[in-house]
C-alpha cells in the first residue's frame, strides 16, 4: 500500500515535470533561433550571436509597436481594474436579485473563442462606421478581460467576511471611509492579481488584436505578420524579449503580491 | 454524476444580504446591482451588440460587408446545399474538439491532482509554471513548435548529429493540429479541474478507506463525483474553445451562418452546463 502511494506520488511528479518540459520547449527554441548567426534557423547552431537582438533593440519600428503594445496593455489594466473591482463585488459580496443570472453573463465572453470575438467586434466597429486603431483594440481587450479580471478579484472577495464592513458601518464610518479603510485594504491582493492579468493578458493577445487594432500593431500582430511574410531572426528575438518582460512583470507582481499578503496577514 | 455532487449538502457559504442602508437611490437598484453596472454597459455594447452584428451580417449579400443595408435569404439557402463542405467541416472541427476536450482530461488529471494533494509547499511555483505561457501569444508559442519540428530544425538537426534518417514530416498534418490544440488549451483544463478537485474534503476519501473501500471506488464514488463541477467546466471551455478555433475561417469566406450556429451552440452549452454549477461553492472555497 504504502509502496503504492510512493508510485503514484512519484508518477505524479514525473508526468508534471514532463508536460512542463513540452510547455517550454517551443520557448526554448525560439529563444535558440533568436542567437544563431545566419538568416535562417538550422540546428544545431554553428556559431551564437547577438547582433539578431542588438539589431532589434535599435529598430525604430518596432520600438513604436512596443509603445503601442504597452499603451494598449496599460489603459486596459487600469479600466478593467475598476470596472471589474465592482463588478466581483456584485458577482460575490452582494446579495441581489439578478446575482446569479449576472455570474453566468459575466462568464460567458470567456467562453467565448477570441478570434469570433475579434471578428464579430471588426463586424460591429465597420457596422457603426469606426475607425479602427490601437482604441478600439483596447475595447477589444476589455470586453474579454474584464470578466476574467472580475473573476481573479471576486475569489478574493469570496473570503471576505462582511461582517467587517458593517461594523465599521456601526462605528459610524461613512461609505466612503468603509471603502476605503476596510473594504480596499482587505481585497488588495485581488485587486493586485487581477491587474497583473490584465496588463499580461492584454500584452499577450494577438487573436483580438489581430482584428480589431486597424492599421496599428502590437507586439503579437507585428510578430504574426513577420511570420507569414518575411521572417528575419529579429521575430524570435522579439518574441523571446516580449516573453522575458512578461516573466519579469510577473515575477515583480509576484513580489508585490508576496508582500502584500505578508502584511494583510500581519 | 454532476446532479449527485450538487445535492450534496453545500457548505453554509457566507453570502447573508449587504447591510441595508436606507438611501435615496436604493429605491431605484439595490447597491448590487449599481456595482454590475459598469460590467453590464461594456458586456452589452463590446459583446451581445456584436454577436447581433453577426446575426445580421448573415442576412447581407454574400462576400460583402453591407451590414444592415441589404438583405438576403441566400445565407441561409446556402446551407441547405447538398455539395457544401461545410457541414464536412463542421465534423472535423467538433471531432478536434471532442479529441481535445477527452485527452486534455486525462493529461491534466494527475497534475491537478498533484496540485492539491503531492505538490505541497511547492503548489504554487507548479501553478506558476503552468500559468505563465497563457501571457504569451499563441503564435509565438506555436511558432516555436514550428522551429522544433520543420526541416534542419531541432529535431530534424538532433537526430541527423546521431546519424539517422532526420526527424518525420509531420508539420500541417491533422496530428499536429490535435497537438498544438492540446498545446494551447491545456491551462483552461488544468485550473477548473484543480478547483474541483479543491473541494473534495479529505476527511470524507479518509472515512471512504477506513469503511474499506479500495482506491478505484474511492475515486469512483467519492473523488470523481464531488469534483465535477470543476471538471466540468474544464471540459466545457476546451471543448468550445477547440470548436471555435476553426470556427473564424468560415466567416472570412463568407459563411457567417456557420459561425451563428456555432455561436447558438457554445451559448447554450455554456448556460445549459452552468445552470447545473453553484459558481460561489466552486469559486468561494478555496
Amino acid at each position: 500500500m504504502e509502496q503504492e502511494k510512493a508510485r503514484t506520488r512519484l508518477f505524479i511528479w514525473l508526468w508534471t515535470a514532463f508536460v512542463v518540459v513540452l510547455l517550454y520547449l517551443p520557448i526554448a527554441c525560439g529563444a535558440l533561433a533568436s542567437l544563431s548567426k545566419g538568416r535562417y534557423f538550422a540546428f544545431p547552431i554553428r556559431a551564437f550571436t547577438s547582433e539578431w537582438w542588438e539589431k532589434t533593440l535599435d529598430s525604430i519600428e518596432i520600438g513604436m509597436i512596443v509603445q503601442t503594445s504597452l499603451l494598449v496593455a496599460a489603459l486596459v489594466t487600469v479600466i478593467s481594474v475598476v470596472v471589474a473591482f465592482f463588478g466581483a463585488l456584485a458577482f460575490a459580496r452582494y446579495d441581489w436579485k439578478g446575482r446569479r443570472l449576472f455570474q453566468k453573463i459575466v462568464i460567458l465572453p470567456i467562453f467565448f473563442p477570441q478570434p469570433v470575438l475579434g471578428l464579430a467586434l471588426l463586424l460591429w466597429f465597420s457596422a457603426v462606421g469606426i475607425q479602427t486603431s490601437w482604441l478600439t483594440a483596447v475595447f477589444a481587450h476589455l470586453v474579454w478581460i474584464v470578466p476574467v479580471v472580475t473573476l481573479v478579484i471576486a475569489i478574493q472577495v469570496y473570503s471576505f467576511d462582511p461582517s467587517l464592513e458593517e461594523a465599521a458601518f456601526d462605528l459610524g464610518a461613512t461609505r466612503w471611509q468603509v471603502m476605503r479603510e476596510v473594504t480596499l485594504p482587505i481585497l488588495w491582493p485581488g485587486i493586485w492579481s487581477g491587474a497583473l492579468f490584465a496588463f499580461l493578458l492584454s500584452w499577450g493577445n494577438f487573436p483580438l488584436s489581430l482584428y480589431t487594432a486597424g492599421a496599428d500593431s502590437t507586439v503579437p500582430k507585428w510578430l504574426y505578420s513577420k511570420m507569414v511574410a518575411g521572417y528575419t531572426p529579429m521575430v524570435p528575438a522579439l518574441g523571446t524579449m516580449s516573453t522575458l518582460g512578461a516573466a519579469s512583470a510577473l515575477l515583480l507582481g509576484g513580489l508585490v503580491l508576496w508582500l502584500l499578503r505578508r502584511r494583510a496577514a500581519a | 454524476m454532476a446532479q449527485t455532487s450538487l445535492s450534496h449538502p453545500a457548505a453554509p457559504v457566507s453570502l447573508e444580504a449587504a447591510p441595508a442602508l436606507p438611501t435615496k437611490r436604493d429605491a431605484l437598484l439595490s447597491l448590487g446591482a449599481r456595482c454590475s453596472l459598469p460590467v453590464i454597459v461594456l458586456l452589452a455594447v463590446g459583446f451581445v451588440a456584436p454577436l447581433i452584428a453577426i446575426f445580421a451580417y448573415s442576412f447581407a449579400k454574400p462576400r460583402t460587408f453591407e451590414v444592415f443595408r441589404s438583405f438576403t435569404l441566400v445565407n441561409y439557402a446556402e446551407i441547405f446545399n447538398v455539395n457544401n463542405t461545410v457541414w464536412l467541416s463542421f465534423l472535423w472541427s467538433l471531432g478536434f474538439a471532442f479529441a481535445t476536450c477527452a485527452l486534455l482530461a486525462v493529461i491534466a488529471y494527475p497534475i491537478a491532482y498533484g496540485l492539491n494533494r503531492v505538490f505541497g509547499k511547492w503548489s504554487s511555483l507548479v501553478s506558476i509554471l503552468f500559468v505563465f505561457p497563457l501571457f504569451v501569444s499563441e503564435n509565438v508559442r506555436l511558432y516555436g513548435w514550428v522551429l522544433f519540428f520543420i526541416k534542419n530544425g531541432v529535431l530534424d538537426g538532433t537526430l541527423k548529429m546521431l546519424g539517422f534518417e532526420g526527424g518525420p514530416q509531420v508539420l500541417y498534418q491533422p496530428p499536429m493540429i490535435l497537438a498544438g490544440m492540446l498545446y494551447v488549451y491545456l491551462p483552461f483544463m488544468l485550473f477548473p479541474m484543480t478547483l474541483g478537485l479543491a473541494m473534495v474534503p479529505r476527511d470524507l476519501i479518509d472515512a471512504a478507506r477506513d469503511l474499506g473501500a479500495n482506491r478505484w471506488q474511492i475515486w469512483r464514488e467519492v473523488e470523481l463525483p464531488l469534483a465535477m463541477p470543476g471538471i466540468l467546466i474544464g471540459m466545457l471551455l476546451t471543448f468550445v474553445l477547440g470548436i471555435g478555433a476553426v470556427a473564424e475561417a468560415k466567416i472570412l469566406g463568407g459563411q457567417s451562418v456557420i459561425v451563428i450556429s456555432h455561436d447558438i451552440f457554445i451559448g447554450a452549452l455554456t448556460l445549459a452546463v452552468f445552470s447545473r454549477l453553484d459558481l460561489d461553492r466552486l469559486l468561494g472555497r478555496r
